[in-house]
Order: C-alpha cells, then sequence, then structure tokens
C-alpha cells in the first residue's frame, strides 16, 4: 500500500522527542497502514503550523524592533496596506491550507481510516468493554477471552466494539485509531498489523474509577500459530488431574467466584467478570494492572480491592490454603 | 486628559451624588444595584472559586507527578478533575469575564449609568454566588460529582452514579444558568438601548461587539444544556427514560445536546478575552485597531458559527461518514474570522509603537499562546488525526491553550489595565512584568510537555499511571509547571492586593486610554459621569473636541440629568436621543430571590417535593414585591 510520506524538512529535536522514547503506545510509531497515515499527516500538520508560528513570532518580533517607529516597512500606514495584510494572513492564506487539509485529511485518509464493512475483512473480533475489563469473542467459534486480543498479522481484522455499561473507548494507537463503544450500538474499526508483536492499548473515554486500569493487548501472530491459538480458546477447560487443583476447583465452584466467572465446560457460568476458561494462557490480569504469575494470582484473590480499588470483585475472605488451591486451579487452565 | 469640573456646576454635582448614593456599609452591598459594586462582587466571588479550582488542579499534578501515585484515591482524582472542570468554567472564568469586566465596563464604555435592568442585574450575581455554593457545599458534604465536567451518560445514570454528587452538579447548574441567561439579556438590551446618544453602532467599542455576540450565543446556548441536565436529572430523581437505552432512550442525545451547549460556550469563554484584547492593544500601541470592521464583524461570525460545528467532539463516537465531514469542514470555516482578528491584533502592534507595559505583556503572551491552541485546535479538523487523540492529553494541552492562554491571559492583563481605573492607584510595574514572565513559562511547562505525552498515547482522565510508558518525565515536567504557575498567579494577587493600598495615586487617565471610561474620575462616582458624554467615532477618549464639549456642557447643565435617578435610552442602531429612563434604586430583593430559589433547589435534591414548591410560590412573591418602590425613591 502506497503510503504518505514524512515531510523532509522536519525538526529533527522534535522527532527526536516524540518517537524515541519507548513507549508502547506512541501514535508516533505506527505499526500499521492506518496508523502510519495518521502519523504521516500528524507531521505535515507539525510542518505547516510550526511555519505559521513562526512566521507570527517574527511578525511580534518586528513589532518589537520597531517599537519607536510607525507603520509597516515598505508599506508605511495605510488603511489599504494594513487591511490587505489581515485579509492575506488573516483569509486568504488561512483558506488555501485549510482547502487543502480538508481535501487530504477528510475526503482522502478518512476512507483509509473509517470503519470497515461487514464482510470486508478477513475475519471479526467482538470486543465487548466491561467496566474495567475487555470481553473478547470470535464470532464462529466458542472462544471467549480477556483483554488479549490475538490476530494474525498482515491480515485486516474487523473489531466490532459494543459495551456492557457505559461508554468505553476501544484503541490501539499503534494499529488504528480510536472508537467509542456505545450503547445500543455496533461501532467497528480495522485492525492491521504489519507484523507479529505485541500493541498496547487502553480505553480512552473515562469509565468510572478503574478508567485508569483498562489496558488491552493486541497480539498478532503469524497466521498458523493464531489458528493454534484460536482452536485451543474455543475448547472447554480440562479438568485438572493434580489433587490440589482439583480441591482449588471445588473451592472456585462452592464460592462466589462461578457466580461471576464462566470456565466452560464446568457449572460455573457467570457473566459479571472475564471468562476464565484459559486464563493461565493470559500474560496479565485485571486488564493489564499486572503480571499473571502465582504470586500476583493469590494476592488478587486475597484482595482485588488492594490491586485496583473500587472493582467490581469483592475479597472473598478464603484461608491461604484455599487462595493457594485456588492458584494451583487456575493456574492449570492453560 | 482630565476633565476639569467647571465651578458652575458643583451644585448639579452635587445633586447627582445624593441621588445616586447608595446604604452605606454591608446593607449597601446586600442592596446594591450599582453595576460597578456588582462587578466587583463579581470579581472576589469569582476569585474565591478560581482559588478553589487552583487547589484541585495542584491535586490533580501532584496526584500525577509519579507513576503509581497514591495521594489521591481513584474516587478523590475523579472528584478533583470533576470539579476543577466546572469550576474554572461555570464559576470562573464566565462570571469573572461577564460578570466582573463586562459589568464594570460596558456601561462605562458606551456611556450609560447604570446596566439597563439593574436589580435583574445584582439577582444574576447572587444568584451565581448561590449556585456556587449550592454545588460545593455538595462537595463539602461528600457529594462531589465524579463523571467529569460535560457528564456522559450513563456513566453519570442512577445505576452507574449512585451518589447525589450528579445532582448537585446537574441541579447546580440549571441554577448557574438562570444567572447567566439574566445577565445576558441584561448584556443585549443594555447595548442596544443605553448607548451615549451618537454611539451609531459603527462607532461602538470592539469590546461591547464582543459582550454582544457572547450574550445572543449564552441566550442560545443554555437552553440546550438546560433541557440536557433537566432530562438527567428526570432520569435520575423520576425515574424517566431519556438516556437509558435498554428502555428506548439514548446516550448519544446527552452528547448532542451537550456539546450544543458546550461548544457555543467555548466562544462564550473566550470573545470576552478578545474584547479585552482589542481594548488593551490600541491605547498600548497608540493607534487605532487596523481592520476595525472586519474584526467587528468576526466577533459576531465566530459566535454564530461556533453554533454549527458541536459534532467535531463527537468523531470518535460512530457517527455517520458525512456528518463528520460536514462538521469538520463547518470547523475549518471558523478558523477565518479567528485569523482575521489573530492578524488585526498582530499588524496594529506592528504598525503602531507599542509601550510593552504589564497589561500589553499579557497581551502578546495571549497572541502567542492562542497561536498555538488555535493550530492544536485545527488538528482536529482533520478526521482522522481526532480519532487518533481525542481523549488523549493532547487535547487537555489543546484546551488549556485555548482557555488558561487566550482567556486567562487577557483577564490577568485586563486587571493591570483597568487596576488604576477602579482603585484610583497604580499597581507595580516592575512585579506585574515578573509575574507575566514566571506565568508564561509555569503555563508552557504545565501544558506544552501534554501534548507530547498525549501523542505517546496517553488517555486524559486517568487517576494514575503505570512507570514503564515512557510518560513519567513528561508527567513530572506539568507537574512542576502547575506549582511555577500557582507562584505567577500568586505574585499577580500579591502585587494588587499591595497595590490597593500603597499603590501611587492616579488620576482620570494614566494610560491616555482610548475609551470613555477614562474621562471619568477613578474610581468613577456611582453615576460614572456627570454629564452624558458625546460620541463620534469608537475611540471616543481621543476626540479631544467631543470630551471639551462635555466639559462645556457641564458647566451649561445639558445633558447632566440631574433631576432624578435617571439615563438616556437611544434607538438600537443609530443610537439617537429616544427618551429619558428613570432607573430602579438599590433593593433588598434580589438576594432574597437568590435566598428563595436555593430553597427549591435543596428541597429537591432532598426529593421534599412540597417544600421545593413552597420555596418556589416565595421565589413568585419576591419578584412580586421587587416591582416595589423603596423607601429612598418616595
Amino acid at each position: 500500500m502506497a503510503r504518505i510520506r514524512r515531510p523532509g524538512l522536519l525538526v529533527p529535536a522534535a522527532a527526536l522527542a516524540l518517537s524515541g522514547c519507548g513507549s508502547p503506545q506512541d501514535t508516533l510509531d505506527p505499526h500499521s497502514p492506518q496508523s502510519g497515515d495518521i502519523a504521516a499527516l500528524w507531521w505535515w500538520m507539525l510542518a505547516v503550523a510550526g511555519a505559521v508560528f513562526l512566521g507570527a513570532l517574527a511578525m511580534l518580533g518586528l513589532a518589537w524592533l520597531r517599537r519607536s517607529r510607525r507603520g509597516l516597512p515598505f508599506f508605511g500606514e495605510s488603511e489599504r496596506a494594513t487591511t490587505g495584510l489581515v485579509v492575506a494572513f488573516g483569509m486568504v492564506i488561512p483558506a488555501t491550507v485549510l482547502v487543502a487539509l480538508f481535501g487530504v485529511a477528510d475526503l482522502y485518509l478518512i476512507k483509509r481510516t473509517s470503519a470497515p464493512a461487514a464482510g470486508s475483512s478477513a475475519m471479526t473480533v467482538d470486543v465487548v468493554g466491561h467496566q474495567w475489563f475487555w470481553e473478547v469473542r470470535y464470532p464462529g467459534t466458542r472462544a471467549v477471552t480477556a483483554n488479549e486480543i490475538h490476530i494474525p498479522a498482515r491480515t485486516p481484522v474487523r473489531v466490532v466494539a459494543t459495551t456492557a455499561d457505559v461508554i468505553h473507548s476501544f484503541w490501539v494507537p499503534e494499529l488504528n485509531r480510536k472508537v467509542d463503544t456505545i450503547p445500543g450500538q455496533r461501532n467497528s474499526v480495522l485492525l492491521y498489523a504489519d507484523e507479529p508483536g505485541t500493541y498496547r492499548g487502553q480505553c480512552a473515554e473515562f469509565c468510572g474509577l478503574q478508567h485508569a486500569h483498562m489496558g488491552l493487548a493486541v497480539v498478532a501472530q503469524p497466521r498458523a500459530r493464531f489458528r493454534a491459538w484460536l482452536e485451543r480458546q474455543a475448547r472447554p477447560a480440562a479438568p485438572p488431574s493434580a489433587a490440589r487443583a482439583r480441591r482449588g476447583r471445588r473451592v472456585f465452584m462452592a464460592n462466589a467466584c462461578s457466580d461471576c466467572h464462566t470456565i466452560r465446560g464446568t457449572p460455573a457460568q457467570g457473566k459479571v467478570g472475564p471468562d476464565l476458561t484459559h486464563v493461565a494462557g493470559r500474560s496479565t490480569l485485571a486488564a493489564l494492572t499486572i503480571p499473571n504469575a502465582p504470586r500476583e494470582l493469590a494476592a488478587w484473590i486475597r484482595d482485588p480491592q488492594a490491586v485496583k480499588p473500587g472493582n467490581r470483585m469483592p475479597g472473598l475472605r478464603l484461608s491461604p490454603r484455599q487462595v493457594g488451591e485456588l492458584v494451583a486451579y487456575l493456574e492449570h487452565l492453560r | 486628559m482630565a476633565i476639569a469640573v467647571p465651578r458652575e456646576a458643583g451644585p448639579r454635582i452635587e445633586r447627582l451624588e445624593r441621588i445616586w448614593r447608595e446604604r452605606p456599609g454591608v446593607m449597601g452591598w446586600l442592596t446594591t444595584t450599582d453595576h460597578k459594586r456588582i462587578a466587583i462582587l463579581y470579581l472576589f466571588t469569582s476569585l474565591a472559586f478560581f482559588a478553589a479550582g487552583g487547589v484541585e488542579a495542584l491535586l490533580i499534578r501532584t496526584q500525577l507527578i509519579r507513576p503509581d501515585n497514591g495521594l489521591l484515591t481513584p474516587s478523590g482524582f475523579d472528584q478533583a478533575m470533576t470539579m476543577h472542570g466546572v469550576t474554572m468554567i461555570f464559576l470562573f472564568v464566565i462570571p469573572m469575564s461577564i460578570g466582573a469586566f463586562g459589568n464594570y465596563l460596558v456601561p462605562l464604555m458606551i456611556g450609560a449609568r447604570d446596566m439597563a435592568f439593574p436589580r435583574l442585574n445584582a439577582a444574576s450575581y447572587w444568584i451565581f454566588l448561590a449556585s456556587g455554593l449550592f454545588i460545593y457545599g455538595g462537595v463539602a458534604a461528600g457529594h462531589a460529582p465524579t463523571a467529569g465536567w460535560f457528564d456522559y451518560v450513563p456513566l453519570a445514570s442512577k445505576q452507574f452514579s449512585p451518589d447525589s454528587g450528579i445532582d448537585f452538579y446537574a441541579l447546580g447548574l440549571i441554577f448557574n444558568g438562570i444567572s447567566s441567561t439574566a445577565a445576558a439579556i441584561n448584556f443585549i438590551v443594555t447595548i442596544f438601548k443605553l448607548r451615549a446618544p451618537g454611539m451609531s453602532l459603527n462607532r461602538m467599542p470592539l469590546f461591547c461587539y464582543a459582550f454582544l455576540a457572547v450574550s445572543f450565543a449564552l441566550v442560545f446556548a443554555l437552553p440546550a444544556l438546560t433541557c440536557a441536565l433537566l432530562m438527567l436529572e428526570a432520569d435520575r430523581l423520576l425515574g424517566f427514560q431519556f438516556f437509558e437505552v435498554a428502555r428506548g432512550g439514548d446516550t448519544i442525545l446527552w452528547q448532542n445536546l451537550f456539546w450544543i451547549f458546550g461548544h457555543p460556550e467555548v466562544y462564550v469563554i473566550i470573545l470576552p478575552a478578545f474584547g479585552i484584547a482589542t481594548s488593551i492593544i490600541p491605547t498600548f500601541v497608540r493607534r487605532r485597531m487596523v481592520a476595525f470592521p472586519l474584526v467587528a464583524l468576526a466577533e459576531i461570525l465566530v459566535a454564530f458559527i461556533g453554533f454549527g460545528v458541536w459534532a467535531h467532539h463527537m468523531f470518535a463516537v460512530g457517527l455517520s461518514q458525512v456528518t463528520t465531514i460536514y462538521f469538520a469542514a463547518a470547523s475549518l470555516i471558523i478558523v477565518i474570522p479567528s485569523g482575521i482578528q489573530l492578524f488585526a491584533w498582530i499588524t496594529t502592534i506592528v504598525t503602531g509603537t507599542p509601550r510593552f507595559k504589564t497589561p500589553l505583556l499579557w497581551i502578546v503572551g495571549f497572541i502567542v499562546l492562542f497561536i498555538i491552541g488555535g493550530l492544536s485546535g485545527i488538528t482536529f479538523a482533520a478526521i482522522p488525526f481526532d480519532q487518533q487523540l481525542t481523549d488523549t492529553y493532547y487535547v487537555v494541552a489543546h484546551f488549556h491553550y485555548v482557555i488558561f492562554g487566550a482567556a486567562v491571559f487577557p483577564i490577568l492583563g485586563g486587571l493591570f489595565y483597568w487596576f488604576p481605573k477602579v482603585t484610583g492607584r497604580m499597581y507595580h510595574e516592575r512585579w506585574g512584568q515578573a509575574s507575566f514572565w514566571v506565568t508564561f513559562a509555569g503555563m508552557n511547562l504545565t501544558f506544552f510537555p501534554m501534548h507530547i505525552v498525549g501523542l505517546l498515547g496517553m488517555p486524559r482522565r486517568q487517576y494514575t499511571y503505570p512507570p514503564d510508558m515512557g510518560w513519567t518525565g513528561y508527567n513530572v515536567i506539568e507537574s512542576i509547571g502547575a506549582y511555577v504557575l500557582a507562584a505567577g498567579l500568586l505574585m499577580v494577587a500579591v502585587n494588587l492586593v499591595v497595590s490597593c493600598f500603597r499603590g501611587a495615586r492616579v488620576g482620570n487617565d494614566p494610560w491616555e486610554g482610548d475609551t470613555l471610561e477614562w474621562s471619568t474620575s477613578s474610581p468613577p462616582p456611582a453615576y460614572n459621569y456627570a454629564v452624558i458624554p458625546r460620541v463620534t467615532s469608537p475611540y471616543a477618549m481621543w476626540d479631544r473636541e467631543d470630551r471639551e464639549a462635555d466639559v462645556e456642557n457641564l458647566a451649561a447643565g445639558e445633558k447632566v440629568l440631574e433631576q432624578g435617578h435617571e439615563t438616556p435610552a437611544v434607538t438600537a442602531v443609530d443610537a439617537e436621543w429616544d427618551e429619558i429612563l428613570e432607573m430602579p434604586s438599590s433593593s433588598p430583593w434580589p438576594p432574597v430571590l437568590a435566598l428563595a430559589i436555593s430553597g427549591v433547589f435543596a428541597m429537591v435534591i432532598l426529593k421534599q417535593w412540597i417544600a421545593a414548591g413552597v420555596f418556589l410560590v416565595a421565589a413568585f412573591v419576591v419578584l412580586g414585591a421587587w416591582h416595589g418602590k423603596e423607601p429612598q425613591e418616595a
């Protein structure tokens, strides 16, 4: 795909300041044609805006240098000259630049980042925003997961973003622009990753207490590995064989855990929290808040309000032994 | 040039003094209808709210000074963030620019003796004060709103925000809207009817054009907000379902209504500041504004086109592509009138002979900041870029350059410019300039890095952030900047307060100013002008013959109107002498009205419907009593 190139007259320092910082959500470190176009648009706008800004500063500098002399250099003080200057700089030049910007951004580029039509992409992923995590479904399969969206690399994927409660905004800056999740509406956005990798995103529309901890990761994989991953996700959970994990399963089913979480293939069919069928396969917990490791998992179960205050999961006052068993069970859900 | 009072005029002046005198002491302030005293009440009240909003800003910046900071709880942060926005917009900038600057200066600049409806003017102030206390009363009682200043549903619905903080917000803003609507109507009538005879519309100062435009914008924009808030409260208190999707409601309806108000509101915030800039520049560059008719037209056009751009706040909600393209085009068109004003200011400064004193420094700072904020604003009309950067710190940077840079800087410049007029004393020039540089540095340190951190993907309104996002350094600079900014503002405050008592005394016209207010004494008498001024251009103070004619009129007793509490009214366009209006005198009823309305809102929030009805009836009784004559008039 042909991409718009960055203008060559960039201030190098600006480029360094903006793209050399290693932020995982850098809008100027694009990994898709869509984000690439938007970033190029930014650099062009910055270059033109910089020229305008410096021009205006130069005029103010001129005012300082000529503070004791009346009139303009060359043109003097005539009404025609001064009004002409206002008309030229305030109307004609901006109008020209704005028409160009409108054409490039709002008539041409908008098509390249606009919502993909149903059926126009290789596959569709349904993402449902919840306070405060992302539910991820793969239509046509039984796979349900949370916060980590696997997609095949170099393949157009249509994400349909909806909400289970309030307005959120689905945003993975390095892949594409954002789209809000609106109650009663099915908005969509195209994801296309140039190469395999993990791309961070997060909720961009203020959605309450834990808006700050509503991250998501898009994991772009080579096609074959993606297919294997999806197949595993679609399967129900395997029953645990180790005694400790079996005890953990009983703890899960006997306590409130199963009222809120689903583990496919078990009686647990709760709909409030994320689907845990293959939770051990995910690398983070609580929407990218903490790493998914036994110690962090145990701390989370013991006191979820300490980790992510205000989230919907209550502390269940389980004994340390029960927590250990529960962790053993959940760790087994690969 | 000061106006000498001819000896023959002595008895007439005495008579004016007696007729226009108000009660002494606290009762005088409670019952005042003098637009200047009301302006001073507005000034101190809005400054108090500015301090509260500033403390909230410092809390936010201190919380974000390092990743995973625990200074504020998530709810504490959301309260500070919401109240900061609500306070700065509704309780500081608008009452400061319209209530304080507009009230003090519009009647003076047009040569009137008061606003058209002096008691309504007092009521606007008391209702504003009461609405501010109502909202902060909720905060003090532990019920602060937490859904952000634009309060999107369904987050703001009873289901997701069961606490009554949202009710304090919604009812408080309806309450506040009464005040703004009354003030706007008052300005429209005052500007059209009370101009000095001879001040036809084309001879009216640009400052007054800005206030005319703002008043019309308020009158048409506020109903949308009031409707939205009433619907929200009907949902929350009475179980309606305007915004409940599951029962046939619509959440986008809230966003449309809010921004139909919210975008014109942006121009309501900055147009008065533009008016201040067009007052300060001619005086300090000793030349008339370049392209005067274009600038007047641009001020009106901005307010008008501002009504057609609201959906650019909603490009990520999934509107149809045609809709977004239309709103992007409209948003680009509004750049043109802003460009005209900007280059008119710059060209005027270049062609004049500027004296870079404190007021002009704030205005030059404003121009620089407004260019940055304007340019970053244009980038939002590029739809794909808007959809990428909306709801990030890039937006926060943009609107602080516009609101703090383009509205608050001129307000600060205006405080210095008119300080000698209001107090009769001069501020300290050196400290004034120093405070400008500190504030300017603090402003840029605080808000410039927000552009970068937004481009690096930091969403707004998050109470904390992880350490490994590459955002920490920028946040540290921003937080330090916030403290520098606060120090700069503190310097302004100390300078002005000390100068109130210790500043050198000044005459009528220390700046050789261009507009009428400089022809009267500093501070002006209660009746503003002993003689109704003659006006033949928008730079009335620079028309020497006219000012000399005023003195002759005073000596001859012409156009003095010392027979009663009176001011002349003119025809709306050509300003030909129409009639003499008898102005109402001071009255205790405006603050009582505000009390009665407070009762209504307090009872609604407590769901005491009968008591609310009683207070509502009481409010109407007060409105009836308000028309009665006061003893001093008999």
